[in-house]
């Protein structure tokens, strides 16, 4: 069992409170997080469900991309239509290869029709500014916000925690419903409403200097806690979103990941029909099917494999996600999964297990 | 503060075992439970089967990830734990106690005695 970590680990701005609050830490795409505090998984991931939890996800990249054609290019590299979309408004979507392919998901807020803001993973950091330095045009600058961090804050309590109302002295002034509104607080702190766990919630990208403060102030609230990266994977997978490098990456097009819906409909065309699909899967049985187990059709077939799986701390039940044969994509359709070389009943599913609580 | 109980041997990959007459009961540790996280799952041996000493006998799962556990003597099992399957969170609670895991009859009655003492695993789990 590993005890200790490697020193070069990145951390980011809130590393000394995570241990402060007793945060278990592991590395994660090359940094130094907390994969639960002291209550674990179960009880993080519940809290979330019941109250709000503080996320820190300030390993992701953030970014601006400004300048004269920028709808453009974004709609170049990624297959949504940006030139309607809403100003303030927040998008996911995916950047594609040449080959339909995914190299990453990403949120882009739209702040102006020539300025964006990007949201994206900590473990495609490198390749994703790449990607997009390459495809520039003179007109465009790209300027990746190494000095801000990322908090989020999910679940039914989070309005009130981060209202004016709250006895936080340090939120104050949202203005108006938008999804992306700047908050009074230094003057440079900008909020999305969104996040990754279906509930309810808001990304607070913050300058790096300011973060720690900023989250022992939120912490102050007894309905907020602070959740590790183990519940955020239990509540994501909960709801059937997709985690890259394991449920989508580069040889996955968005209609095989169930993801049609961030495609453009002139662009649909483009993609090849799918083979395979990306469905939830129901595991009839208490042992936990996770990332490569096989699934068969009960001719004993094998028809694909799971690609995420864990326990659902709401449903007190094992699910999963995978790619199985899209004649096998209908939710309900009964087939196998091999366990340790026992088969196990499980069902087709659809993507999400719980119905999300966002609020647009 | 990890919990090491006086009275039981130990093993490095963090079993415990307790010696009963001609019956030893195995659990894991609670240094090992609190490095899993709260468990969910536990696969446990067939009663009769005949494990040798290192092999992969019990499976415990955590939210995080699933773990191997590995027969720390030789011998047949003759219970397993079948609480478990509805409180899994036994293991992580009372790891020495409510959460055992097997009872094997071990196959030399005197391979208990080989194992690390309360002290020794103390030792070992601060390395």
């Amino acid at each position: 069992m590993r005890k200790n970590y490697s020193a070069c680990m990145k951390q980011t701005a809130l590393n000394t409170l995570h241990k402060e609050l007793g945060g278990k830490m592991v590395e994660f795409a090359g940094y130094e997080m907390p994969v639960q505090y002291t209550e674990g998984i179960k009880s993080e991931h519940l809290w979330v469900r019941s109250h709000a939890g503080l996320f820190d996800v300030s390993h992701m990249g953030q970014a601006m991309l400004e300048g004269e054609g920028a709808i453009e290019l974004l709609e170049k590299i990624t297959p949504s239509p940006f030139s309607k979309t809403p100003l303030n408004k927040a998008k996911y979507t995916v950047l594609l290869n040449s080959n339909g392919g995914i190299i990453d998901d990403l949120i882009i807020t739209k702040l102006a029709d020539d300025k964006f803001f990007l949201v994206y993973n900590a473990g495609c950091k490198e390749k994703d500014e790449k990607f997009i330095q390459d495809n520039l045009p003179a007109s465009l600058t790209f300027t990746p916000l190494r000095e801000r961090s990322l908090i989020a804050i999910q679940g039914s309590k989070a309005e009130a925690i981060l209202s004016p109302a709250s006895t936080s002295p340090l939120v104050g002034g949202t203005e108006g419903g938008q999804e992306y509104m700047t908050i009074k607080f230094a003057g440079d702190v900008f909020i999305s409403r969104l996040g990754y766990t279906g509930e309810d919630g808001f990304e607070i990208s913050i300058p790096s200097e300011k973060a720690a403060e900023y989250c022992k102030e939120l912490l102050k609230n007894p309905d907020l806690k602070p959740i590790g990266l183990g519940a955020r994977d239990s509540l994501r997978l909960e709801m059937g979103y997709p985690l890259y490098g394991h449920d989508i990456d580069d040889n996955t097009t968005p209609l095989e990941a169930n993801l049609q819906w961030v495609v453009a409909k002139d662009k649909r065309e483009n993609f090849p029909t799918p083979q395979k699909m990306r469905v939830g899967i129901e595991i009839m049985d208490k042992a936990i099917a996770r990332e490569g187990t096989k699934i068969f059709a009960l001719d004993g077939s094998e028809i694909g494999v799971i690609t995420s799986g864990g326990y659902s701390p709401t449903l007190e039940k094992p699910i999963a996600q995978g790619y199985v044969k899209t004649s096998f994509a209908e939710a309900g359709t009964e087939v196998e999964v091999e366990l340790r070389g026992r088969k196990i009943k499980a069902k087709t599913h659809k993507l999400n297990f719980i119905e999300p609580r966002t609020k647009k | 503060m990890t919990n090491i109980a006086e009275n039981l041997k130990y093993t490095k990959d963090h079993e415990w075992v307790k010696k009963d007459g001609d019956v030893a009961t195995i659990g894991i540790t609670d240094f090992a439970q609190n490095s899993l996280g709260d468990l969910v799952y536990v696969e446990l041996p067939q009663i009769g089967r005949k494990v040798e000493k290192g092999e992969e006998f019990v499976v415990v799962e955590s939210c995080k990830a699933a773990s191997d556990v590995y027969a720390p003597l030789s011998g047949e099992v003759v219970e397993v734990n079948t609480a478990l399957a509805d409180s899994p969170e036994s293991v992580n609670s009372e790891p020495y106690d409510s959460g055992w895991l097997v009872k094997l009859r071990p196959a030399n009655s005197d391979d208990a005695e080989a194992l690390m003492s309360a002290e020794e695993y103390k030792n070992h789990i601060s390395e």
